[in-house]
């Protein structure tokens, strides 16, 4: 529940967050609210083929086309080769991105961008979209991991290459990882229960509310400006400035509010289009994805296909775990199928395992990260099969996670043993929690239990902090609030200067205005941004200090500073808060600005445990959830309110990932469920009150001991409604999302198994 | 392009004409001719809520109005909510209870939450995810937004202040009366 | 969107002069909740829109025992819920009116619309066929009466031609202890499209509890809503207990031709008509006994 205060004055409180008001009141500007003299409209022209040859495109009736200012295609941008440049959480193709933003020769995916237009009316670019005439060449599209990688399969990317098939075989398989440790072979026959089984979860979306937008001003000096809503203002800088061709320092990403972005809006899609149809037009240009075009052609995260192979002894220790995952890419290469392969067993100390990860190319959209990529789609499959061997080992599932749990020492699946981790305090919480310990009865209910992983990345931020002349202070940071971070940020500000968080002003600024800083996900911002505005508040104080020595004519060694007071030793030295030393900084040397800039290495990674009650109705497969409670390690939560919207947001996606979303695509590879009414995720019926343990374990060499809490919530829900669905029902699902027809149809066949076993038993 | 009308409506409680295309939806009339941007666009097929007004006092998506529509109705959006700078008893609990992360569905929110206070003004945790129901929300997996408004509808007509400092409950009480409920 | 020209007639003689003069160039606008996402989609492309909802004609709800109710086509669905009559004399058709959406989609759709939009799965129809309803078609030669389960006459089409206007629904007063009940099935608990729907009505005579009338009205299981004729014959004069039941859902079943989409699959539609068929009538028949239609 709350986390304790535990000797910090403002860190752990919960006050209301500074842009709040703007944001209750309409106030505030998302970036398709922004508006510009002048301004046009773009839309972008889609393919309707999964997979196809573009022999053409006729773009002249669209020009004619009265208020349509320009129309563009790949050929109006740069071609780019194979460079891989830094982008929002990793390396990025730019080749690929290119072609993904704009596709030439070849659509890979049904929404594949093929031209966009600017007119001085949006309606009159959606006509002009009307008149642009692709002459395509279909070809069969490839749409699974089994299709892709079957030999004689339909290449996708002709020049795709990996090392293990060599530079001569075209191929549809991107990357191949393995992990290895031990020896399974002899592992496995040492194991009492082998639980095997294949896993299918189907590609979903992140679902956030708001659709991608930009609004690109070139101006004729070279220079341009665009406006967006994004994770990464430095990322769509970067990228932008590659895809363009422009230098970098030429543009400026001013971060609007974003409406959700869960991993999914840290590349460009629309950016570059915008600045480049402004350039076209010498106008401001506006584009604004519809939901289908969302749906279609941003990036949902994979759909996966998981064998999943562990052993235990009979005492209920795992001893040996076998896997192969392959996930799909989407048209270009970068599923999380490797994180995925790392997560995968992450909370057990696991001795012997072999895992091949596949990353796989079919026609769909470029895969883009989903909260804590690839962990959820493996949690589900070895959460799951932990829950059997649990099971068959007769020992309670909390107990047998705790058995196995991974702690300070024991080794990764790659990298570093852990340091100082809090998995098992996760699974105590849920142990000791009110929901697990109450007694759930009825027919068809039943309980679930998963755990997750997830690392905290490190990354680049800048921080500054500048004392105002009446002793408040005013933050300027570059990472985007997604979630109510900049008050968490500001939070450490007052606390380090000892002044009212009210008395923070938290501005989250443009690429202009403040210091490299990586994107706003895995996990980073309230801790990485966190430590940079730390260092840059005791910077603040550190000058203060050398103010008051000033003042009192003493070393800066001499003058102490706790809680907001400066002091030191001495006749007639009156204590000044910040407030006072601020009323004199000009005659003591001029403003005092805080500053620092951070690269850090990941604090450490954060785990959660979920439990999750249901119910099922026998008739129709339909499950409803009765009650949900998550446990996770925040290390220590800056603003607990935030950290548990964090929790119950996670939870919430993962329980829409696990009852009811899925891509439906035809057999022509086209999407059918390209809407809100189709893709169904939860709403506020579907959900009861979600319950939160915030444990704190804190993250050794952080100054406050946070951990990352943006992404973890999201990976133990799959299993734990799966868990909760065989305990209700006695039924193992395999296959993502369990919806009403598949669970039926699950139920029936054990239904009708059970009653042919005693009527031949009867016989 | 059709010869624009000119549609006349209440807005706010204020009476506003505006210039549109029949084509245009309420919600771009709103946004891109009359500058009320609160309103967002999520899905243009009534399915997220998140451009959801309030007409002659029923909630509605304004994607799936026409502006023509709009001809004599009392629309009411997020920008009215408030009363001069004193916010809306809504608003204030969605502040206190941390109800949006991102805040793009909020406004959608807040105008299906007045609409249901003004008609059931003590609704069950039930009735209020029914009438909810028809906006997403991503982020916050709905909590704190059912708990804002059953805390709205306990302390209905008191205005609060626009300070970020608390009035009613303040968040340590209610932290202590959430881990007294054990929840 | 392409360039629309706005009508907002007053009466039903406007409206239909307005159909009549554009023909296929126009389109009535209702609630517009299924319309505009037509529009929007390119799918439909009038060049007329007909706002209906300013004729007080078709606003209508207007109940009593002795004619029964003439139900307005243009009033939106959350009057029908909030109509004490509706709610008493017509539950089932009421439930389905108040399933159509959420309250933001129920503030402004209508039956009307939704019978009009020729979508096989709308929640309407089949509480509209249990209970009788005729349709009033106006157009520019006069009026006609339609029974409302040969309306629909494919996936988006209807028996209405150029010119025609669907202006209001009558339906028989109830007999003493009978009543209506719609279920549906759907994947989450708000703002899906019926994956399955069933209404009924049920006419019960108490003294030997056997069936006087029934009516059974399937939805999403076919290329238009469906009177399941067969199933509501076979209850006829029989006792309403659970094999009865069991028959009328077989039949219920047998009736339907549900495909495979990424709602649900056949198979698993013609289950579930089974299973909702069973409920609603096990619905309507306790609302029946327990009705009381004093004349």
């Amino acid at each position: 529940m709350a986390a304790s205060t535990n000797g910090f004055k403002v860190i752990g409180t919960r006050p209301v967050r500074h842009d709040g008001v703007d944001k209750v009141t309409g106030r505030a500007k998302y970036g398709a609210d922004y508006a510009f003299p002048g301004m046009l409209h773009g839309k972008v022209l889609r393919s309707p083929h999964a997979h196809a040859i573009i022999k053409s495109i006729k773009t002249d009736k669209a020009s004619a086309l009265p208020g349509v200012k320009a129309v563009i295609t790949a050929e109006d941008w740069p071609v780019l080769s194979d460079k891989v440049e830094q982008g929002g959480e990793g390396p990025v193709n730019l080749a690929h991105l290119s072609l993904n933003l704009l596709a030439r020769d070849k659509v890979l995916y049904d929404g594949h961008a093929v031209a966009a237009v600017a007119a001085t009316s949006p309606h009159i670019a959606d006509e002009a979209l009307r008149l642009i005439e692709v002459d395509y060449e279909i070809l069969p599209p490839v749409m699974t991991v089994e299709a892709a990688m079957k030999p004689g399969a339909t290449i996708v990317l002709p020049n795709l290459r990996n090392k293990e098939e060599g530079p001569d075989k075209q191929t549809n398989i991107a990357a191949h990882i393995q992990f290895k440790r031990g020896d399974i072979e002899a592992a496995f026959k040492s194991a009492d229960y082998v639980v095997e089984r294949e896993f299918k979860t189907a590609m979903v979306h992140q679902g956030y509310i708001e659709p991608h937008n930009a609004v690109g001003i070139y101006n004729a000096d070279g220079h341009g400006t665009i406006y967006c809503s994004t994770q990464g203002t430095f990322a769509v800088r970067g990228l932008t400035s590659a895809l363009l061709g422009m230098p970098e320092g030429n543009i400026k990403v001013v971060p609007a509010e974003i409406g959700g972005g869960f991993g999914g809006k840290l590349t460009v899609y629309l950016e570059p289009l915008a600045l480049l149809l402004s350039k076209k037009t010498g106008r401001p240009v506006k584009m604004v994805m519809t939901r289908g075009e969302v749906l279609r052609a941003t990036g949902p995260t994979s759909g996966s296909t998981i064998r999943c192979k562990l052993g235990a002894t009979k005492d209920g220790k795992l001893v040996a775990a076998h896997i192969w995952m392959g996930y799909e890419a989407g048209a270009f290469p970068g599923s999380p199928v490797g994180a995925g392969a790392m997560t995968i067993v992450a909370p057990y100390d696991i001795p012997n395992l072999l895992i091949d990860a596949y990353d796989v190319i079919v026609n769909r959209p470029k895969t883009a990260a989903y909260r804590a990529p690839g962990a959820s789609n493996a949690a589900m499959a070895s959460e799951t099969i932990v829950d059997e061997l649990a099971e068959k080992c007769g020992i309670d599932p909390c107990e047998f996670r705790i058995m196995n749990g991974a702690k300070e020492g024991t080794a990764q699946t790659a990298g570093p043993p852990y340091k100082r981790i809090g998995f098992l305090e996760t699974v105590e919480a849920i142990k000791n929690s009110p929901h697990y310990k109450s007694k759930l009865e009825g027919p068809y209910r039943g309980r679930g239990v998963a755990s997750g992983f997830w690392f905290n990345v490190g990354l680049q931020s800048s921080a500054v902090v500048n004392v105002h002349t009446d002793g408040t202070a005013s933050l300027v940071i570059g990472s985007v609030d997604v979630g109510g971070t900049r008050a968490a940020q500001a939070m450490i500000v007052a606390e380090v200067l000892g002044i009212d968080v009210n008395d923070v002003r938290p501005l989250v600024a443009d690429t202009d205005s403040i210091g490299h800083t990586d994107v706003t996900g895995g996990s980073r911002t309230a801790v990485t941004t966190g430590l940079a505005v730390f260092q840059a508040s005791q910077d603040v104080v550190r000058q203060l200090k050398e103010r008051a020595a000033k003042v009192w004519e003493k070393k800066p060694e001499e003058v102490t500073f706790e809680n907001g007071v400066l002091g030191a030793k001495g006749e007639g030295i009156k204590p000044m808060t910040v407030k006072e030393i601020a009323g004199r900084l000009a005659r003591t040397g001029g403003p005092v600005t805080g500053r620092a800039t951070v690269n850090a290495r990941s604090v450490g990674p954060s785990f959660a445990s979920t439990c999750v009650d249901l119910e099922v109705d026998p008739d129709t497969g339909k499950v409803q959830i009765l009650r949900a409670t998550i446990a996770q390690d925040a290390g220590k939560a800056i603003h607990p309110s935030y950290v548990e919207g964090q929790m119950q947001g996670g939870t919430a996606q993962g329980i829409g990932w696990a009852l009811n979303e899925e891509y439906f695509y035809d057999d022509k590879g086209t999407l059918r469920n390209t809407g809100l009414l189709d893709y169904r995720m939860p709403t506020c019926l579907d959900v009861p009150l979600i319950e939160t343990v915030i444990v704190e374990v804190p993250a050794p060499g952080h100054p406050i001991g946070s951990r990352g809490v943006g992404e973890v919530s999201i990976v133990p829900p799959l299993a734990a409604v799966a868990n909760a669905i065989y305990h209700a029902t006695g039924v193992r699902m395999t296959e993502l999302p369990m919806s009403p027809p598949r669970l039926l149809k699950a139920m029936l066949k054990k239904r009708g198994a059970a009653e042919s076993q005693a009527a031949a038993a009867g016989r | 392009m059709t010869k624009k009308i000119v549609v006349e409506t209440t807005i706010n409680g204020e009476p506003t004409e505006f210039l549109c295309e029949p084509r245009q939806s309420l919600l771009e009339c709103l946004r891109d001719v009359l500058e009320l941007t609160g309103s967002k666009e999520g899905c243009l097929t009534g399915d997220c809520g998140a451009c959801t007004v309030i007409v002659d006092g029923r909630a509605a998506c304004s994607c799936l109005i026409m502006g023509p529509e709009a001809q004599g109705k009392n629309i009411q959006t997020v920008e009215g909510l408030a009363t001069g700078s004193t916010l809306h008893v809504l608003q204030q609990q969605y502040l206190e209870h941390a109800s949006l992360q991102c805040g793009i569905c909020t406004p959608g929110f807040l105008m299906s939450s007045k609409a249901l206070l003004d008609r059931n003004p003590h609704p069950t945790e039930a009735e209020i995810r029914y009438a909810l129901a028809g906006n997403l929300c991503r982020c916050t997996g709905y909590d704190k937004i059912v708990r804002a408004v059953m805390d709205a509808a306990k302390s209905a007509g008191a205005k609060m202040g626009t300070g970020a400092t608390t009035r009613g409950p303040s968040p340590k009480e209610m932290t202590e009366q959430f881990v007294k409920e054990g929840k | 969107m392409h360039a629309i020209n706005y009508e907002a007639p007053k009466t039903v003689d406007e409206a239909v002069k307005l159909l009549a003069a554009h023909g296929e160039k126009a389109r009535p606008l209702c609630g517009g909740t299924d319309l505009i996402i037509q529009m929007r989609a390119g799918v439909r492309r009038p060049e007329y829109v007909v706002d209906v909802k300013n004729i007080a004609e078709m606003r209508r709800i207007s109940f009593d025992l002795q004619h029964g109710l003439r139900l307005g086509a243009a009033a939106p669905a959350i009057e029908i819920h909030e109509n004490a009559d509706m709610r008493k004399y017509y539950p089932g058709l009421t439930e389905a009116a108040h399933l159509i959406g959420s309250l933001q989609i129920q503030s402004r759709a209508s039956v009307g619309g939704n019978v009009c939009n020729g979508s096989p799965a709308a929640d309407t129809t089949p509480a509209l066929i249990a209970v009788g309803a005729k349709c009033r078609v106006v157009g520019a030669k006069g009026e006609r009466l339609v029974p409302v389960e040969e309306f629909c006459t494919g996936p988006g089409a209807t028996v209405l031609r150029p010119g025609e206007l669907l202006v209001e629904f009558q339906i028989p007063s109830p007999a003493r202890h009978s009543s209506d009940a719609y279920l549906r099935f759907i994947p989450r608990n708000e703002m899906d499209i019926a994956v399955v729907g069933v209404g009924a009505a049920l006419t019960l005579d108490l003294d030997d509890e056997r069936c006087v009338e029934a009516r059974i009205g399937l939805g999403a299981v076919g290329p238009t809503p469906i009177f399941a004729k067969d199933a509501s014959q076979a209850l006829v004069g029989k006792k309403l207990d659970n094999a009865a039941i069991e028959r009328a859902a077989q039949s219920a079943v047998a009736a339907s031709s549900p495909i495979d989409d990424m709602r649900g699959t056949a198979e698993y539609r013609r289950h579930v008509v089974g299973v909702l068929t069973r409920r609603v009538l096990a619905k309507a028949a306790e609302r029946a006994r327990m009705s009381d239609q004093s004349r």
